[in-house]
């Protein structure tokens, strides 16, 4: 067991790296640059300034020694300055994780809250209208693009009740805060849940055709001790692996969510900072949600040897 | 009227306006959206109304245009650091007096110094430097700046230029601290306006307070201004219309999207006004056969620039040449003088038929067409002008493919010209020949991306910037836009507009009809709540 985290951790840690380089290597050979973008807000370029800014930015090194300056600075907590807002990266960063984490948590509650218990009743109640309702309604939540959704929540709350849930302050009481990322993870959480209660019912479906259950049927336990205690803890394997993507998708994804309710969290800033070509932004936005992909990654391998007891990662 | 009566009368009127006078209430946040980050808060570092609309509240100029007077114009400019200016009798001397009761927000007294320190570092002559410096070229004419003593402050220049007080005046024209270096004003302006920079967070919002030490007394009346980013336009127009925002930014909202937020909130005051940018086409003139004037007037006489102004904005845009057209614009052409300017007259399907001609003669027609890419920003604004201006050219045998450039290498991409046509939108600072023309047209301006270059005709660019009588120098300035036009230096298809709108208990607010970038001090703003 130790070995194996070991041997996990030794991986991500080259999965980390690969990252750093492609992310670094990449950014420079997309188009454009910070100076240019610069000089897009002036309508022309001097380049001689263009010139200047580059030099002092060090775009004009080669790629390797910028790489080792980044990752130099990296490893001493020394993420950069911004081109953009000339601050440095760590400031402007670390307000935002725990918005983007926030949504992104409450979402993934409103999923899993909702799409496993109503794939296990869809997946029990077979072929019922319960099932059909059920499953209509979770098709809708996999075709509803997020934008759409937003917007159509954003004008219901306009035209019904005089006021738009949209961030703009931050939230002085945690009440305040909760109703303020209730909806967007709302909007977010549907499509997710929807994508979990599927999955969980087909998954139930054919775990409840399995011997065992039968098994435990004909010993007379309870409908409920089958469903809960045989039949979900089995199906639940690919479930915690889609939960586990979801949540890595849900970090750096939540750009249109971020954007439609104007929440000031890390996906939108990701896109922004591309955008602006901010490399030392994007570098180490990038590489967070890098780390934060793999850990979860990691909880959920380890995750599985608790839900499935079978499950043991030997040297 | 007997005497009584006319007392009763003046009693009247006293006490409107006295009641007037004291109607404003102090205090309150003013809440405006924003439509998305701004590159810096440095005005003079940007040419963009993302960075002058919260920002330009925290600076003065030595002149400004009378708010009063929604056309900004050289005759109706007052005082604001300055309390007075002359003249000199060869018209090569600009001398200002200055307030002596002025402080910078850090507490340092104003100077004749910073101003001197300002122009200095807008032209080129000091140690400090701008990291962009976009209108360099409006000083061409400044050969020195001199101070005697703190308060006065004189601009030599090389030729007589009356409407030096017009740039001064613009909002693009604010004095900066010489105590303050460029890079902390793109961060954390200081300035000497009544409003103080708070705080400027990327991709979120921009805060000003109340100056209490303005030297304005009485003003501001607001507390302070915060501006929240918000850069889905449904978003903000659906929080404009809920309430939570006072006012929309400004010059953001087509035809179509105020007439929405007028049906959801009615009470709402929405104005329409030209903005003074323009749409016009780039025409490389280096790159064959573009350097052939006669496809480029083929290229002009395929336009159909009322179609343009139909489907852009259901015929709100306007027609006009360089500069903007009467009556909002001062010195653009009338219709009348426009429509004798080849590409303007009203018969298209004449003027295709010419263009056709010319495209004949030179070996092109319909069997053959003249393959070339349209370039263009991919935005939307500009995308959709140049969809039009592909299905234009079709009627004279150009056949052209859409090329839509990322922006980030928009600029880049026609300083190296890089192009053959590209669609261009272009917002103009000032209502003065003076910007337009020295930047646009002069032979090697850097924003003159299509290589466009007539000595004759720069001269009388001189020629009109030297002439003090107003109607003279409009007679000159149309002569040079109809030059500019039938050359293709780059023909002009519309001149925009676009809507501003703020809630009724927003009192005080003044949008000049000549440009967006002007009158945004907030002093005389406040909220009936």
């Amino acid at each position: 067991m130790v070995a194996y985290i070991v041997q996990r951790l030794l991986l991500m840690v080259l999965t980390l790296f690969g990252v750093s380089v492609a992310i670094f290597v990449l950014l420079r050979i997309v188009p454009g640059n910070i100076a240019d973008i610069l000089f897009d807000s002036a309508g022309l370029i001097d380049p001689a300034d263009k010139a200047k800014i580059i030099s002092d930015l060090g775009l004009d090194r080669s790629i390797p020694v910028q790489y080792a300056q980044w990752i130099n600075g990296l490893f001493h907590g020394d993420l950069g300055y911004s081109y953009v807002s000339e601050k440095p990266v760590l400031d402007e960063i670390l307000p935002r994780i725990p918005i983007t984490a926030r949504l992104a948590g409450l979402a993934l509650f409103f999923s899993v809250m909702f799409g496993v218990p109503l794939g296990v009743i869809s997946a029990v109640r077979q072929n019922t209208w319960l099932d059909y309702g059920l499953r209509v309604i979770s098709l809708s939540g996999l075709s509803l693009p997020a934008f759409w959704l937003g917007l159509l929540i954003l004008m219901a709350f306009v035209r019904w009740f005089g006021t738009i849930p949209i961030y703009d302050r931050v939230p002085e009481s945690f009440l305040q805060e909760l109703a303020l990322f209730a909806i967007p993870a709302a909007a977010v959480g549907f499509r997710s849940s929807a994508l979990i209660m599927r999955l969980t019912r087909s998954s139930m479906l054919e775990v409840l055709r399995q011997d065992y259950v039968r098994t435990a049927r004909s010993k007379g336990m309870s409908e409920g001790s089958v469903t809960f205690d045989h039949a979900l803890r089995n199906a639940l394997l690919p479930v915690i692996t889609t939960i586990g993507i979801e949540t890595a998708i849900l970090f750096g994804g939540l750009i249109v969510t971020e954007t439609v309710f104007n929440i000031p969290g890390v996906a939108r800033f990701l896109v922004e900072a591309i955008r602006w070509r901010d490399y030392p932004m994007v570098q180490n936005l990038v590489m967070f949600i890098a780390i934060v992909v793999v850990t979860v990654n990691l909880l959920v391998d380890l995750t599985y040897m608790l839900v499935d007891p079978r499950i043991r990662y030997s040297e | 009227m007997s005497s009584a009566g006319r007392l009763a009368v003046t009693c009247l009127l006293l006490s409107m306006f006295g009641a007037g006078a004291h109607a404003q209430k102090q205090g309150g946040v003013l809440r405006v959206t924003h439509r998305d980050n701004p590159p810096s808060a440095s005005i003079h570092e940007e040419a963009t109304i993302s960075t002058v609309m919260p920002f330009a509240s925290v600076f003065n100029n030595l002149v400004v245009f009378d708010p009063d007077s929604r056309q900004n114009r050289l005759d109706r400019i007052i005082p604001e650091l300055a309390t007075r200016w002359a003249w000199s009798e060869d018209g090569r001397t600009l001398t200002f007096t200055l307030r002596d009761d002025v402080k910078w927000h850090d507490g340092q007294k104003f100077t004749s110094s910073d101003v001197k320190c300002t122009w200095d570092m807008l032209t080129g002559r000091s140690e400090s430097k701008l990291r962009k410096n976009p209108r360099k070229s409006w000083y061409f004419d400044v050969r020195e700046i001199t101070t005697d003593g703190p308060n006065e402050v004189a601009f030599h220049l090389v030729d007589p230029q009356p409407s030096l007080l017009a740039l001064l005046a613009a909002g693009f024209s604010p004095v900066y601290p010489c105590h303050v270096n460029a890079a902390q004003m793109r961060t954390h302006p200081i300035g000497t306006g009544p409003f103080k920079f708070v705080e400027l967070k990327q991709n979120e919002s921009m805060r000003v307070e109340r100056n209490p030490d303005y030297w304005k007394p009485g003003r501001p009346y607001l507390d302070g201004v915060e501006f929240t980013i918000i850069p889905n336009r449904s978003t903000a127009i659906l929080a404009f219309v809920s309430g939570r925002f006072d006012m929309t930014f400004t010059g953001e909202l087509p035809p179509e999207l105020v007439k929405d937020v007028q049906a959801q909130a009615p009470k709402a005051i929405c104005v329409m006004q030209p903005t003074n940018t323009q749409g016009n086409l780039l025409i490389n003139f280096d790159r064959p056969p573009f350097n052939d004037a006669r496809i480029r007037k083929a290229v002009g006489l395929a336009i159909d620039r009322r179609a343009f102004s139909e489907i852009i904005s259901r015929g709100i845009d306007k027609l006009g040449g360089a500069m903007m057209p009467p009556p909002e614009g001062q010195w653009g052409m009338t219709p009348e003088v426009l429509e004798t300017v080849p590409g303007y007259g009203k018969d298209v399907e004449q003027a295709r038929e010419q263009g056709r001609a010319i495209m004949r003669s030179l070996g092109y027609g319909p069997d053959k067409p003249l393959a070339i890419k349209v370039s263009t920003r991919n935005i939307p604004d500009y995308r959709d002008a140049a969809v039009i201006l592909i299905d234009h050219l079709k009627n004279v045998y150009i056949q052209g493919e859409l090329e839509p450039i990322d922006t980030s290498v928009w600029y880049a991409r026609m300083a190296r010209k890089d192009y053959s046509v590209g669609m261009n939108v272009q917002g103009v600072g000032v209502d003065d020949p003076d910007v337009v023309l020295f930047a646009t047209y002069a032979c090697g301006s850097e924003r003159n991306y299509t290589g466009y270059c007539n000595a004759e005709l720069e001269k009388l660019f001189h020629k009109q910037s030297m002439t003090a009588d107003v109607e003279q120098r409009r007679q000159i300035v149309w002569q040079i836009d109809e030059a500019l036009q039938e050359d293709g230096a780059r023909p002009v298809i519309y001149h925009g507009q676009a809507g501003t709108c703020w809630q009724p208990s927003v009192k005080g607010v003044r949008l000049a009809v000549n440009t967006i970038y002007n009158h945004w001090r907030f002093e005389d703003v406040w909220l009936d709540r």
